[in-house]
């Protein structure tokens, strides 16, 4: 099988200008199998320049094995809930990779990666869409997403609750929060109730959708995450399903957690928890 | 001056969440037990770009929002039940399997079709809209599938938000790698876009939106067409639910001292 694998450096582009130079790099290629790093450039137009170029695609694939003439991937469906493996007799077939994982894949099946070359086809194409560059999703501030941090951090509703004085402490969880981040490096998660807060918009101006992990979230890949204030219901947790080592922090003994899906549940007051670590790791 | 809009969402239905699956193999391919029982919710990234339309033609007199629903007819009406109570819009609906195995290409050749389909459609003030990937299948193919076979030849990808002038213009956020947005403007319609979040919460059940819709829903339900939408040219050779369960230890009645003191030495690790 003739097995070709691309990586694309720039996140920079036009769809319009990319699917010609994506289909006539397919094409020119003559793979049965082309393998593509899953970037945000590359998933926006390389379905479109496989159908152009009739090619299938599958996206978010997390395993390739080939054997003789045969390719079968491995991907998740109903977000990171059920596991399937398929093989496809289409060729050529287009299959982009989870990003973290395409340098194993491409080093499993032993295939040298290079860029791909969008060459005249991409510059001649016509568009009425212009770039303007790439803005921080921290509405200025530092970036609290770390793609590359050993720990993921997740704050959940219970931040914004009320506390045992009978007042919410936005201020003070907000500065419990940087604060940590700030000593740990750790990148910065959200459940959905907690970015859908008005009031925690405001507040935790650090924070935005962009940070949310599950089910309409990211499922960051992190070596260790710890979650604090946050039920763990299984529409969050989906989004942890790359996150090898999980501790949780949360006031119910009973919560979406300690169903089996943290290997720490520390049944406590996160605010004071959270103190106590910036001390200590000051 | 601005024109009137159509937006065109395409968006179906997903197991809610909260609901256990479990795989299993059918005559067709693999599929989930019970499906036909499991409860169903309008796909989340599809139901973010239906209230962006919604919210989008407010500002526009004159223009409309037509949902596009690729799904099993009695699933399709349950669901309509809710989600024609949460925007006005009008529903052109295919009866066929939806599902996390079924064919990107199948689903979005039939989803042309049936926009295709629209009465008095003028594909150049069009935006179409819907999830930037399904809750079910998750590939995040199908919009840009459907965008090529209609020539619509600007797509955006993991929007969060867009922008629109009075003279169709448009500005938008994509979501791109380290929490970064790409920013880019475009001169016109029509577009393609694959909304995330957006920014809207999801709107208060509206009984009056729902009964003006469902006078249209209803009539859209009973003419909708059936299609033949299956794997493709997939063939599964293994679906299964991940075992990965953890022996959780509950940690109750530690000394918040004690805990931190664990969880710094756990970090450090």
């Amino acid at each position: 099988m003739n097995i070709k694998a691309f990586t694309l450096d720039s996140i920079e582009g036009t769809y319009a200008k990319d699917v010609p130079a994506f289909a006539a790099a397919l094409k020119g290629a003559g793979a049965d199998l082309v393998l593509v790093p899953g970037t945000s450039r590359v998933r926006r137009a390389m379905p479109a320049a496989a159908m152009r170029s009739g090619a299938a695609i599958d996206v978010n694939v997390v395993d390739v094995s080939v054997e003789g003439e045969k390719a079968v991937v491995s991907r998740w469906a109903y977000r990171q809930r059920i596991f399937c493996s398929f093989s496809r007799a289409a060729r050529p077939w287009v299959v982009a990779t989870d990003p973290a994982l395409f340098p194993e894949i491409c080093a499993k099946l032993g295939v040298t990666p290079e860029p791909l070359d969008c060459g005249q086809q991409g510059t001649d194409a016509a568009t009425r869409t212009k770039c303007n560059g790439l803005v921080s999703a921290a509405g200025g501030g530092e970036s609290t997403i770390r793609p590359d941090a050993k720990l993921l951090f997740v704050a959940g509703a219970g931040w914004t609750k009320k506390q045992a004085d009978g007042a919410s402490h936005l201020p003070e969880a907000a500065e419990t929060i940087t604060g940590f981040l700030a000593k740990s490096g750790a990148s910065l998660g959200s459940s959905k109730s907690l970015v859908d807060m008005p009031e925690a918009a405001q507040a935790f101006s650090f924070m935005s959708h962009m940070n949310q992990v599950g089910q309409t979230g990211a499922t960051p890949r992190h070596p260790k995450g710890l979650a604090t204030c946050c039920h763990g219901e299984e529409p969050h947790v989906v989004g942890w399903r790359f996150i090898s080592e999980r501790r949780a922090v949360n006031l119910d003994a009973n919560c979406g957690w300690a169903q089996g899906k943290t290997d720490v549940l520390y049944v406590a007051d996160a605010f004071a928890v959270m103190k106590k670590v910036n001390e200590l790791m000051s | 001056m601005s024109k009137p809009i159509h937006i065109i969402v395409c968006g179906s239905l997903v197991p809610d969440p909260l609901q256990t699956l479990e795989p299993v193999v059918t005559p067709q391919g693999p599929g989930l037990k019970n499906e036909n029982m499991l409860p169903s919710v309008l796909d989340p990234w599809a139901a973010c770009a239906l209230y962006e339309a919604a919210n989008m033609v407010k500002q526009r007199p004159g223009s409309k929002v037509t949902l596009v629903a690729l799904g099993p007819k009695a699933k399709l009406q349950q669901l309509m039940m809710t989600v024609a109570q949460k925007a006005p819009f009008e529903l052109v609906a295919v009866n066929a399997p939806a599902g996390g195995f079924t064919d990107a290409a199948e689903t979005a050749a039939e989803l042309a079709k049936a926009i295709r389909s629209i009465p008095g459609l003028d594909l150049s003030s069009v935006l179409l809209f819907g999830g930037c990937a399904s809750a079910s299948r998750d590939q995040g193919v199908t919009l840009q599938f459907v965008a090529e076979t209609l020539g619509i030849g600007e797509f955006f990808m993991a929007v969060d938000e867009l922008k629109l002038a009075d003279d169709d213009s448009f500005t938008v956020l994509e979501r791109v790698e380290g929490g970064k947005y790409l920013s880019s403007t475009c001169a016109g319609l029509p577009a393609a876009v694959g909304w995330a979040t957006g920014s809207l919460p999801e709107p208060p059940n509206n009984p009056q939106i729902g009964m003006m819709n469902m006078r249209g829903v209803m009539p859209a339900l009973m003419k909708a067409p059936v299609a033949n939408v299956g794997v493709g040219g997939m063939a599964y050779e293994k679906t299964e639910v991940s075992s990965a369960k953890r022996a959780t230890r509950i940690v109750k009645d530690m000394p918040v001292d004690q805990i931190a003191a664990e969880i710094v030495e756990w970090i450090r690790q």
